[in-house]
């Protein structure tokens, strides 16, 4: 993981590195400004000569300044580097992403995507400033306080030897007691906030059965559990401060005491006066760094998660190899075939989701397959861009292997209408242009024709540049479909499919547009998936499915005559003769 | 441990300096909502914070004293002499330094204790308040927005009770004792501090001030990229199927550089605040001791409380106290920021608690009823399997009216807003055990028609009857037990198979639960979960299909036996032959109750007893089935796929 998100520093290394140059030189001046300051405090002591103290005032003020200088520069150069290189990882999550096939975002799903680009590398950019500013900072803070103690102070500065062991195994005693804790609590408050998420998106459901009191009661329990868990986490943690008082205190307690033995008993030559109180600061610097070492450890534990997480999504490796050397770039025709192709979702699932497939599709020929949910429908059409890929046998276009094909000159032959379709906000023509960058306003009409999208679009008050909602929301199903066909349509493919793209919109409508697609790309190869018999009554070739087979392959008249299912699919749609409007 | 750090957020509002404002009356409702839940353990918290911190500053008294006493003991070098003066300064530190470890301890443990116990509270109230709000608040309101004020707003609430207000106390403690301390000691020397530290505040304040404004326009930035990712990871199967990687990459990246160069300066601006102030302290610091030492070799007088003569062993105190006290001001200006933040947390939780609740002023209430072969209905303790509608009058009598599920609605008139009428002049009548589908396009007024039944919405003008009791007069939680809903999303929750059906009816047996679950047509399937009804479902039930989610929707409609049944387009975006087995488990659900239906596919409707048909809210036609087709009217092309259902 370390190795995945160390190669995302890249160009901004050198600030990173002039980072820890800044923050040693801001930690050395730090530790000799007391070691400085004993000295100006003796020399006022000593009451002599003002010249010397105002020497080494300007000193110390010239020490001042360049801890600024160095501390500002850390503070520029930190905050450059740790955003950038949180910049780069969301860089290379992302342009990861986009190099994954289906298979690879089946297995990741959107929304854990999305929380891994924003809350986990904002984690992991707070952990990287840290990194560089805190935690070499502190730990040479102890160092150089350490050696200066030492230095002035002699024996006295023994005290550190009890203090700093003392406190450092408290510390890392309530760290190693309250991750734990903490990590299990936060389990609970996800689970927690979950919890009123369902609630808030059941209100109807709470509110119909007249359940807020049931609801409230239930949310009380969880809350109070929290509470406990969280209590009980917090407490161990509250230790820190109270540890960390005693150590200080006991440390003043023992300079002055022995401090002044010292000082009185030598009569001021093993120790003066300034040094007793230059002694407290080092001792304060000593255990404040001890306490940021601990919350940088802290902090750190708790960002390994994130980075974990980034990191699968980097170490991912896309299902889909593209040929090497020299791959196919030219679909020649529209031509589908399927010889002994098997397919299952992963290796480990044990049932294949399409079995025994043996399917030849001339160019321009319209085929529609119908069966019910999860019978591999969508699972079949999907090996013919390549989306996945076929787990035994081999899928041909165009008499080519589709695994031989470069892989963008493939899909741009074959335009696919997915059954979850997606709009993008924006206008109506930039979602159009998905298909063709440079298409023309006449071409984006036309294909809106065909589409029967047009009609609808001119009614709008700013037409083609009627903008998009996020998430496609200000258009109704039926328009959105349409918009989708021909967004589809623009990219003038020899292969069209139409996976169930056309279940909210009308009867009639539906006829229009598949009787566009037969009149003006006639040379196109059309497959339908669809719910209703009717709209694939009229095809060349169907298929009906079931299990992940092909059960049923001949033109309406021959599958009434030899197909069940198809039958009774038929029956039952034209018996109930619900032709109208269904979603 | 913070998780949530508190952020701006785009409506974040700022004052003329670019920070955000502040609002002295979310601190008051915060602390006095702190007080009403804790009212002991909160001040006592509060005094042992101020007692522990301003301890902690009385040191330099005795520090002064012992150094004071080595001054004059260093020549003689007469150690054993010194030593008794200098325990007896060093004891009652000592004995200080105890008191001040036990404040310490008492107040570290009790603050967690209260802190969590606070959140606690405060969630329930803000939880058992929104249950308590009207479907038109959850209608009008993103469920993102609600969820934002339980984690991103009480996490900000969180930082501000347990980390900045003990701050802002323990700094606030330390800098007035110190404060005094050296009003005792000198007040020239005092001045000079209060002008150095001036200084600090106003380069502070200028620096913070230009954080914020960087702050806020990385927030910008930020909720431009998470809503580009968020876009782009929905729509990547999209994104694959049209080649779009690239074009789709390169957006990003815009958006990405532009939130990085934000981030850059807001941190910048952030990372060097520390250094500045620390070092201006430093500074600070060395001024003092120069001046200082030069003001106590020239002799010049030494105004101060005590009337004490300026000596070394004073000075050498001051300059203890000078970092003391910078050090304390600079946690008082660090936490202003982070106690802004709160306040803007605070605020938008006291927004949703502030909602208007669900005006409730219905009387008439639903009982358990024996009915006598008379046909005269009476109260009963036990449950009957009958029930009956309570009814107080004016005069203090009592009727009881038994519960059979006739709905009349009579001339009604709604609009959501004020001015946009959605419904016009409807006028239904569902006698017990009839089936009254409505059928429409989408935003024709179908769904608004049930809402208002169920007085999730309330009429604007005219009337509608249960049981010849007009709506407004029974209490909301008794009509709507007595109304059965089925949605066309389904919402499950947490917990098993069993606890979901028996959401319906809570004190409902586990014999219940299956039998409803039978009659709906799920008891199938769910047999074959591999815990049956033990099975946990999660995430809404996820691990169930689509058509599996919505039997199990039906169960929990039928457990609780209502006599009015509701469904709302139940059976859309499944597939026909699912469809059918789910219209057989509603068909069962449907016997013998008053069912409105609202349905997109027209064979749902087709053996209703009466079909609405809707436009623009007002009923244009209505009738059997047969009428509707005899007539030719809307139905018609509807039926024969003329018009689209959208």
């Amino acid at each position: 993981m370390l190795k995945k998100l160390g190669k995302c520093v890249r160009e901004y290394k050198t600030p990173a590195l002039l980072t820890l140059l800044f923050i040693v030189g801001e930690a050395v001046i730090e530790a000799l400004i007391p070691f400085t300051t004993a000295r100006l405090v003796n020399e006022i002591k000593a009451g002599v000569d003002l010249a010397e103290v105002a020497h080494l005032g300007v000193i110390l003020i010239g020490m001042a300044l360049v801890s600024l200088a160095c501390g500002g520069l850390a503070g520029f150069t930190s905050a450059r580097a740790a955003t950038g290189f949180a910049k780069n990882v969301r860089h290379d999550v992302f342009h990861k992403v986009q190099e994954f096939s289906f298979e690879n975002i089946d297995r990741f799903s959107s929304s854990s995507l999305v929380t891994r680009m924003t809350t986990d590398i904002n984690n992991v950019q707070m952990a990287f400033m840290m990194l560089i500013r805190i935690a070499v900072r502190s730990p040479l803070m102890l160092i150089f306080s350490v050696i200066m103690a030492y230095r002035m102070g002699g024996t006295l500065a023994t005290s550190f030897a009890v203090i700093i062991p003392v406190l450092a195994f408290g510390l890392f005693l309530v760290g190693k007691k309250a991750m734990p804790a903490f990590r299990a609590v936060f389990r609970k408050y996800d689970r927690l906030n979950e919890s009123i998420e369902e609630n808030v998106r059941a209100m109807r459901v709470v509110k119909g059965f007249a359940r807020e009191e049931y609801e409230k009661a239930k949310f009380a329990r969880a809350s109070d559990d929290i509470r406990d868990d969280f209590t009980r986490a917090e407490r161990i943690v509250a230790l820190n401060m109270p540890l960390m008082q005693l150590c200080i205190y006991g440390n003043m307690v023992f300079v002055l005491l022995f401090g002044s033995r010292l000082v009185i008993s030598s009569q001021g030559r093993l120790l003066e006066v300034g040094q007793i109180s230059a002694m407290i600061t080092y001792g304060m610097q000593i255990l404040i760094s001890l306490m940021m070492l601990s919350m940088i450890y802290v902090m750190l534990t708790m960002s390994a998660e994130s980075g974990k997480r980034i990191a699968e999504v980097l170490e991912e490796v896309p299902a889909l190899r593209e040929p090497d050397g020299s791959a196919v770039t030219e679909v020649k025709d529209g031509s589908i075939d399927f010889s002994d192709v098997r397919f299952k979702y992963s290796a480990k699932s044990e049932r294949y989701a399409l079995d025994d497939i043996d399917l030849h599709i001339s160019s321009g020929m319209t085929v529609g397959i119908l069966g019910g949910t999860g019978v591999g429908k969508s699972t079949l059409v999907q090996l013919i861009p390549r989306l996945y890929d076929a787990t035994e046998g081999t899928v041909r276009v165009g008499g080519v292997d589709v695994r031989d094909y470069d892989l963008k000159a493939l899909r741009d032959a074959v335009a696919m209408v997915l059954q979850k379709n997606e709009l993008f906000s924006g206008t109506i023509a930039e979602n159009l242009r998905w298909g063709d960058p440079n298409a023309t306003d006449e071409a984006l009409a036309e294909a809106c024709r065909l589409a029967q999208a047009d009609e609808f679009i001119r009614s709008f008050p700013h037409g083609y540049d009627t903008r998009i909602e996020q998430g496609g929301t200000n258009v109704s199903g039926g328009q959105k479909q349409r918009l989708c066909i021909a967004r589809a349509l623009l990219k003038k493919p020899k292969i069209l499919i139409l996976d169930d793209s056309t279940s909210a919109v009308d009867t009639r409508t539906d006829a229009l547009i598949r009787q566009g697609l037969r009149d003006y790309i006639p040379e196109t190869t059309k497959l339908i998936i669809a719910q209703r018999v009717a709209s694939v009554e009229d095809a060349d070739l169907i298929l009906v499915m079931d299990g992940g087979r092909i059960v049923g392959a001949g033109t309406h008249a021959e599958l009434m005559a030899s197909s069940a299912i198809y039958r009774e699919t038929y029956e039952q749609q034209t018996k109930s003769k619900a032709k109208g409007g269904e979603e | 441990m913070p998780r949530g750090t508190p952020r701006y957020t785009a409506d974040t509002k700022l004052n003329k300096r670019g920070r955000p404002a502040f609002s002295f009356a979310a601190v008051k409702r915060t602390v006095g909502l702190v007080t009403e839940f804790y009212p002991r353990l909160f001040p006592a918290v509060c005094l042992l914070t101020v007692f522990s911190s301003a301890v902690s500053a009385i040191p330099s008294i005795f520090t002064q004293k012992v150094i004071a006493i080595i001054g004059e003991w260093t020549e003689s070098g007469d150690w054993t002499a010194a030593k008794a003066l200098i325990v007896r300064q060093i004891a009652p530190l000592i004995v200080l330094y105890v008191l001040s470890l036990i404040a310490v301890v008492l107040q570290t443990q009790l603050s967690a204790v209260l802190t969590q116990g606070f959140l606690s509270k405060l969630r329930r109230r803000l939880f058992d308040r929104m249950q308590n709000l009207p479907i038109r608040y959850f209608d009008t309101h993103k469920h993102g927005d609600i969820m934002s004020h339980y984690t991103n707003d009480i996490d900000t609430l969180r930082e501000l009770v347990s980390q900045s207000i003990p701050a802002v106390l323990r700094s606030g403690a330390v800098v007035l004792v110190v404060f005094c301390i050296m009003l005792w000691y000198s007040l020239p020397l005092t001045g000079m501090i209060l002008a150095g530290v001036a200084a600090m505040m106003l380069v502070s304040g200028k620096l913070g001030g230009g954080s914020a404004k960087f702050f806020v326009a990385q927030q910008k930035s930020v909720a431009a990229a998470e809503g580009f990712i968020q876009e782009m990871m929905a729509g990547q199967r999209v994104v694959k199927v049209f080649n779009h990687e690239a074009s789709s990459a390169a957006d990003f990246d815009a958006l990405n550089e532009e939130l990085c160069e934000n981030a850059r300066r807001a941190h910048a601006y952030a990372n060097t605040l520390g250094p500045i102030i620390m070092n201006i302290g430093n500074i600070l610091y060395v001024l003092i001791a120069v001046l200082g030492g030069a003001y106590l070799l020239s002799g010049l007088p030494n105004p101060a409380v005590s009337g004490m003569a300026l000596d070394i062993s004073i000075l050498v105190a001051f300059l203890n106290m000078t970092k003391q006290f910078t050090g304390n001001i600079n946690q008082l200006t660090q936490q202003v920021n982070a106690v802004v933040m709160g306040m803007a947390g605070a605020q938008r939780v006291f927004e949703l608690m502030d909602e208007q609740p669900e005006a409730d002023a219905g009387y008439v209430t639903l009982v358990n009823a024996e009915i006598a072969p008379d046909g005269t209905v009476s109260e009963s303790e036990r449950r009957t399997g009958h029930w009956a509608w309570k009814h107080p009058h004016g005069d203090g009598t009592l009727t009881y009216t038994e519960l059979r599920g006739d709905v009349r609605l009579v001339d009604v008139d709604f609009s959501y807003v004020e001015g946009k009428q959605v419904l016009t002049d409807i006028n239904v009548f569902a006698e017990p055990g009839q089936k009254v589908a409505f059928v429409g396009a989408t935003g024709a007024g179908k769904t608004t028609i049930t809402n208002l039944i169920n007085r999730f919405y309330d009429i604007e003008d005219g009337k509608i009857r249960y049981d010849g009791i007009n709506v407004n007069k029974i209490k909301k939680s008794d009509l709507r037990r007595s109304l059965g809903l089925v949605l066309q999303e389904t919402n499950l929750f947490t917990g098993t198979v069993m606890d979901n059906i028996r959401y319906g009816k809570l004190d409902a047996t586990d014999e219940e639960c299956r039998a409803a679950a039978k009659l709906a047509g799920a008891d199938d399937f769910i047999t074959r979960l591999p815990q049956g009804y033990g099975t946990l479902l999660a995430n809404n039930g996820s691990n169930l299909s689509q058509g599996q989610r919505q039997l199990l929707a039906i169960a929990r409609a039928a457990v609780a036996d209502p006599p009015v049944m509701i469904l709302d387009e139940a059976t859309s975006s499944i597939d026909t032959r699912t469809e059918a087995i789910i219209q057989r488990g509603m068909d069962k659900l449907m016997e013998g109750r008053t069912v409105f239906v609202i349905a997109h596919r027209l064979s749902t409707v087709m053996d209703s007893d009466v079909i609405m048909v809707l436009d623009h809210g007002r009923i244009i036609e209505r009738g059997s089935h047969r009428h509707l087709i005899e007539e030719q009217g809307t139905y018609y092309k509807l039926y024969t796929g003329a018009f689209e259902l959208e």
